[in-house]
């Protein structure tokens, strides 16, 4: 599918490859690579998975891979926790 | 070309300090353990009246302060008799984007503008990037906001993706970044390339900026209830927020009030590790940050943290996620009043304080934060489950950081506990005396030092000979 110029997109780089990163890292975060996700306008028609270039909400230039089409935010209240809902309840 | 590798720009990070803050920070500093620090806030050149003008300019300031009459009474309740001190709440959540860190925005906003930078930058997964980002909008300011805000499955912390939207429903460009201390060499690469002005939470700008929460905190006091505030209670992570705070209410004379430091207990998580990250239901206000911040201060972004929380410290409170989470949802039924989680990690501390304390004194609560999706405590204890951490109510004295979150069974089980202040001050002194030995301190060093952890001179000298 292609993505038309001017879409507001994501995009995902590799920033630091593991062997790149800081010394003394825990573990676990040393054999991950460091990883940036951009949000930006579309400068060029391409198609998802593509190396693209976006510019941002102030106007720079990123470049990276074409991960998501008009990415929203979807975080919410998340399930009912139903332990809270008695708290401060005239009970008994 | 410039080399732009991990090891090339951080070793460039002083000339980049300098060219993005306009502070030459070796002009104060006397030896590698000290520094003449109230000269340097004081150079910042505002005076307390400046920076609240400057603050009313962009909807900071002057936000109301609650007494919790309810939720008072529910602690009288399970107080000895005649104890039971008064909880009032500064309500920071009416500043614009929703918390205090406005006010430790502002400041650096209007310097940079006032200076001829294009744009500012910070560095940053908490409701600083908010005020950072909404300061910016009004001067008229180019925004960057960086944020650690996913694990290596790609998983978001719910309370930082809200960041995020935050950051960028004010104009900014926001970079979110996977696990890793390696921020700040974005930082230092993003500076170098942008010339931006560096809003770094801990310059001296951030800090006086929060002055005025002190200031205002001691005048309200005072004029409803005739008496300067018995404890003001403040949520500690990097200490920004205890030191603009206490700085604020030594201006206004109120020399009596004790402050206190409170953080959730998160002992056992590292910090930096791709793992843990997710199984931490607090972004910020917590022992990760408090503890390390307290006993070594100088460990940012900046050569030299005007944030310095032992110099104003008096006690230092840990609560359990859980006891936080029960709080939060006690003052939303109680006094209809739903806020963030980091405000009300001090709230909790202030339930066991006040417990402790006379009916006619006074506990102060020193902020709120906005909250909503992602931020809110029923997300945070539902994204714990998703991740593995068993939820149930009992004693919150099962709590496991990363484990298990106890929500107390009543309010007679939120009693926090005290950390041990000489052990942190010992632990300060530690670590100066492993940049510099201890031996080589001269009367100026001892003389700061002693100042960095509130005590006096012979103090210092007898602490540094245990240390030996």
């Amino acid at each position: 599918m292609n993505v038309a110029k001017g879409t507001w997109v994501e995009i995902e780089s590799v920033v630091l490859k593991p062997e790149e990163r800081a010394p003394g890292l825990p573990e676990d975060t040393a054999k991950t690579p460091y990883v940036l996700r951009l949000s930006g306008f579309l400068t060029e028609e391409a198609e998802i998975g593509q190396e693209v270039a976006v510019k941002s909400l102030i106007g720079r230039t990123h470049r990276g891979v074409l991960r998501a089409v008009n990415p929203s935010y979807d975080h919410s209240f998340g399930a009912t926790v139903p332990e809270l809902l008695h708290i401060g309840l005239r009970e008994g | 070309m410039r080399d732009t590798s991990y090891a090339a720009v951080l070793s460039r990070k002083n000339e980049v300090m300098k060219a993005s803050l306009g502070i030459d920070y070796d002009t104060y500093v006397s030896s590698p353990v000290a520094f003449d620090y109230e000269r340097m806030m004081a150079e910042t050149g505002y005076s307390l009246d400046d920076i609240a003008r400057i603050q009313a300019e962009t909807k900071v300031g002057n936000t109301p302060l609650y007494e919790l009459t309810r939720l008072t009474e529910a602690v009288r309740s399970t107080a000895a008799p005649g104890k039971g001190a008064r909880i009032l709440v500064k309500d920071e959540a009416a500043n614009a984007s929703g918390s205090f860190k406005a006010r430790r925005a502002s400041i650096s906003a209007y310097e940079a503008k006032k200076r001829g930078y294009e744009g500012v930058i910070a560095a940053t997964s908490g409701n600083y990037g908010a005020g950072v980002a909404s300061q910016a909008a009004m001067r008229d300011l180019k925004c960057i906001i960086l944020q650690e805000v996913f694990d290596s499955r790609g998983v978001g912390q719910p309370e930082i993706v809200e960041k995020s939207r935050a950051c960028e429903a004010y104009g900014a460009e926001v970079q979110r970044l996977s696990v890793g201390p390696e921020l700040f060499f974005i930082l230092l690469k993003t500076l170098e390339e942008t010339g931006f002005f560096n809003a770094s939470l801990y310059t001296p700008f951030g800090i006086r900026g929060v002055e005025t929460l002190g200031v205002e905190i001691a005048r309200q006091v005072r004029e409803r209830y005739r008496r300067d505030p018995d404890a003001v209670v403040v949520t500690h992570a990097g200490g920004g927020n205890l030191t603009g705070t206490a700085r604020g209410l030594l201006a206004e004379g109120c020399t009596g009030t004790r402050v206190v430091a409170c953080s959730v207990d998160l002992a056992g998580l590292h910090m930096a590790s791709d793992r843990d990250f997710n199984r931490k239901s607090f972004t910020t206000g917590h022992t990760g940050f408090g503890v390390p911040f307290a006993t070594w201060p100088d460990r940012v972004d900046v050569p030299r943290n005007a944030a310095r929380s032992l110099r104003y410290m008096d006690e230092y409170q840990l609560v359990s996620q859980g006891e936080v989470f029960y709080v939060t949802e006690l003052m939303t039924k109680l006094e209809g009043l739903e806020r963030g989680p980091a405000g009300n990690t001090s709230l909790t501390a202030a339930v066991t304080l006040a417990r402790q304390m006379e009916r006619d004194q006074v506990v102060v609560v020193q902020e709120t934060e906005y909250t909503g999706a992602g931020k809110h405590h029923n997300r945070q204890l539902s994204f714990a489950r998703e991740n593995g951490i068993e939820v149930r109510v009992g004693d919150p004295a099962e709590n496991v950081p990363g484990k298990t979150i106890v929500l107390p069974a009543s309010l007679e089980m939120v009693r926090g506990r005290v950390q041990d202040m000489d052990k942190l001050r010992r632990s300060y002194l530690k670590n100066a005396a492993k940049l510099y030995p201890a031996e080589k301190w001269s009367d100026a060093d001892v003389a700061f030092l002693a100042a960095d952890v509130k005590k006096d001179a012979a103090w210092v000298r007898r602490a540094a000979e245990d240390l030996a």
